[in-house]
């Protein structure tokens, strides 16, 4: 019993001595009952859950979409749907998988749970306007859906002007709402991000002691809260211009469009970076924990989250290299684009001198990291060929593009995505999933995804251009291949779902420490108590200490072999 | 959900996530503050296309602007400047807890705010009546009236944006005057009136750059 307030490092299933002593613990899940308690909480946990659950309801609809499409490009011809429909369908899978999954993925859920808890702090800052941006979140995502079911829309996820507000017959303007009313819930969270990460930390916690997760969601937060008010107002002004027909960026009434791809590509360029820096996040949590080794350059690696996101600003002319851009800007834009990849090859190089003489063990999270780490590298490194002036025009607008862009944003962000919920599901749900399954899941998902997206890299080189729903008949194997592969896909994201749902209520207990893992999430029960912490948590070792947690270890069993 | 706690002499509810009243107004303070960087970057799309678009048509936007009341618009610009003086008073009066004096500077610097918007919707009619509505109403008799065009459209969504953030303002206005009046404010705690402050500053301000770009490079046109 006396052992209960002390910080626990070595617990697992079978050391939880004081659930024994006490079977039902008080903590944030059954605190308080019924669904009002839910849907009005201000507990940063239970918002957490909240997003996760619309959050994966969208993935879900969002990746029906995708189906459809690997579906009609089975056959050269179109077979399945009309091109109409599919212009629908890939606009609203990009619409929904970029601003209702990928951006708030991570952030919403898994750092909405945990960095309060990282940082020692008993909640957010502001933890009123966190379940405001949930609302507002749900409000954007209706509006979208809506917009869905009065037949969607066709200009892309991009919104090209003059096609976008002059041309096309479909919902642009409540989609474009749906986004506008989301990127509020992006900036209410962005703001209480860095207000938490800022003025919450525990005593002692000083900025190069915080775990490299915090750092990276705080670069994440300022990108996002410097260009989502951009893509809102250029959404107002392309609403503004379909409404009054009135000239800002169709140039039959005197506007300039390319201004338009200058403005959505400002915000569009950085938000790629918001949806991979949770990602790196998450990655650099994972990699120390799984080698029993701290992160590799540490300094360096935080620094890197910052250089992701200035640099990130100033490449965005890389969109438009075919789209009439001055020669110089296109040097310009194409070199600065290679420079935004050295912060993120430091990362990669530090990850694995992490794992190098570390005595890595290869468990679930420990799998979708690695996974991550080797797309995200496929994805960087055909990252650069885009940049490169010559071959982009070559490859511009074909599959090439298609297939660069998922192995960052799917074989990177949603293979974090699930890697973090893995490694902290003991954590929200105080249960261990099953490690088999796991890693067959993980397994499944690596494979699925490069059958999907790899022959994609052949195809776009070859030629083949995106969206459209019919093609040259010698394509057609490549694309069999693809549509194969989205099937495994499929099956490795549904069966996280069924078995972490199933762990829910039948895992084994997990004790509040089950990877043995530092950082001061670790440090109270699982699932933790509504206010995170029964005292507050005083900090005076550096991240990813193992050497220390080994020695503290060795006491503690001493410990233990005396109780 | 937030427990009084004594500072000074005074009880103040501190919320349940801070560890004291310190930390809990440094927190608010920053929040503020890095909401207002949203805003910066909000307004700075619109300048930027608006200057894009000045820049490629610079003699169609200076008619655009000789269509100002340029009158109308200084006299806004005082009004702005002398409510960002009241309002720094009402700031000042609570930091030292003069909450009546608080109370009255927070009503005059409403009462012009909402001069502010009589002005302006004034100015909005006359525009009605000159037909210079883009999309509704709109004449312009020369070469260049589609760019002419242009300049009212950005006109109407820069102001209309500012006319929104005003009256978001008054209402945080009215908010505070009303804890005023519960008592809610006294020398050890203003921080709601102190973030009221930074943000009636800002939309003064942006307004100052509205001026300045709407209705002064016509002047030499009239
Ligand atoms: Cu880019």
């Amino acid at each position: 019993m006396q052992l209960q307030d002390q910080v626990h490092i070595g617990g697992s299933a079978d050391m939880t001595i004081e659930t024994i002593a006490e079977p039902v613990r008080k903590n944030y899940l059954n605190d308080k009952q019924g669904i009002l308690s839910w849907l009005l909480t201000t507990d940063h946990k239970r918002i957490g859950l909240l997003y996760t659950f619309s959050i994966t309801v969208l993935f879900f609809i969002g990746g029906f979409f995708a189906l459809m499409m690997r579906l009609e490009l089975l056959s050269p011809r179109n077979w399945l749907v009309s091109t109409e429909t599919y212009n629908k369908l890939f606009t609203m899978h990009g619409i929904i998988m970029v601003w209702f999954f990928l951006i708030p993925s991570i952030p919403n859920t898994i750092g909405n749970f945990v960095i309060p808890l990282m940082i020692g702090a008993k909640d957010l800052a502001f933890p009123k306007l966190n379940l405001a941006s949930w609302y507002v979140f749900m409000l954007g995502a209706g509006v979208t859906i809506y917009a869905l079911f009065r037949g969607g829309v066709d200009t892309g996820w991009t919104f090209y002007t003059p096609f976008s507000t002059g041309y096309s017959t479909t919902y642009v303007i409540a989609a474009a709402m749906g986004i506008f009313i989301s990127g509020f819930s992006t900036i209410m969270t962005s703001v209480n991000f860095i207000a938490t990460i800022h003025r919450m930390r525990a005593p002692g916690l000083t900025w190069f002691r915080l775990p490299i997760f915090i750092w990276s969601m705080y670069a994440n937060s300022v990108v996002l809260v410097l260009n989502t008010p951009v893509l809102a107002i250029t959404l107002v002004m392309v609403a503004v211009e379909r409404v009054f027909q009135v000239g800002i960026f169709d140039p039959a009434l005197g506007g300039d469009p390319v201004l338009f791809q200058h403005m959505f590509w400002f915000y569009s360029h950085p938000a790629v970076y918001t949806m991979v820096l949770p990602g790196m996040a998450v990655i650099s949590e994972i990699v120390p924990v799984f080698s029993r080794k701290p992160i590799f350059g540490y300094t360096a690696v935080a620094f890197s989250s910052v250089g992701i996101a200035v640099i990130g600003f100033l490449v965005w002319g890389h969109h438009m290299f075919v789209a009439g851009e001055s020669v110089y800007s296109a040097m310009a834009f194409s070199l600065l684009s290679y420079f935004v990849a050295v912060p993120s090859a430091i990362k990669v190089f530090n990850w694995t001198a992490t794992m190098y003489k570390g005595s890595v063990s290869w468990d679930t999270p420990m799998l979708y990291a690695i996974g991550f780490i080797g797309l995200f590298t496929i994805g960087g490194m055909t990252g650069l060929f885009l940049a490169a002036l010559g071959l982009d025009v070559h490859v511009h607008d074909t599959y090439f593009v298609i297939a660069h862009f998922h192995y960052i944003m799917v074989g990177g962000t949603v293979m974090a995505f699930l890697g973090a919920f893995h490694y902290w599901w003991p954590k929200i749900s105080g249960k261990l999933y099953p490690e088999g399954l796991g890693k067959l899941g993980a397994m499944i998902v690596f494979l699925g995804f490069n059958l999907t997206f790899f022959p994609q890299f052949v195809l776009g080189y070859l030629g083949m251009p995106r969206r459209y729903a019919a093609y040259p008949e010698e394509f057609q194997m490549l694309h069999i291949i693809s549509t194969a592969g989205a099937t495994i896909l499929g099956v490795g994201y549904i069966l996280p779902l069924c078995y972490l749902i199933w762990s829910w209520k039948y895992g084994k207990p997990a004790g509040p420490n089950p990877w043995r893992a530092t950082g001061l999430e670790w440090q109270t029960s699982s699932p933790p108590p509504t206010h995170n912490f029964k005292k507050t948590p005083v900090v005076n070792v550096r991240a990813y200490d193992y050497e220390a947690m080994k020695e503290q270890l060795g006491l503690r069993e001493r410990e233990f072999e005396n109780v | 959900m937030s427990e009084p706690v004594l500072v000074g002499n005074q009880l103040l509810e501190l919320r349940e996530q801070f560890e004291n009243p310190e930390q809990q107004r440094e927190t608010a303070s920053i929040g503020m503050w890095v909401f207002l960087i949203t805003e910066v970057m909000m307004f700075g799309g619109l300048f930027t296309a608006f200057t894009v678009y000045r820049l490629s048509n610079p003699a169609a936007f200076n008619e655009g602007s000789k269509e100002m009341t340029i009158v109308l618009g200084a006299i806004n610009t005082a009004l702005l400047i002398l409510s960002s003086f009241t309002m720094a008073l009402a700031v000042y009066s609570s930091s030292i807890g003069k909450t009546k004096l608080l109370a009255i500077f927070l009503i005059i610097t409403m009462i012009i705010g909402l001069c502010f918007l009589g002005i302006k919707f004034t100015e909005y009619y006359l525009h009605y009546q000159d037909h210079k509505v883009p999309g509704f109403w709109f004449e312009y008799h020369g070469p260049s009236a589609r760019q002419v065009q242009m300049f009212f459209v950005f006109y109407f969504i820069l102001t209309g944006l500012h006319v929104i953030h005003m009256t978001i303002g008054i209402g945080i206005l009215l908010v505070m005057l009303y804890r005023t009046l519960l008592g809610s404010f006294s020398a050890t705690y203003h921080t709601a009136v102190d973030l009221a402050g930074i943000y009636w500053s800002f939309v003064d301000i942006i307004w100052i750059f509205l001026y300045a770009i709407f209705y002064i490079p016509g002047l030499h046109l009239k």
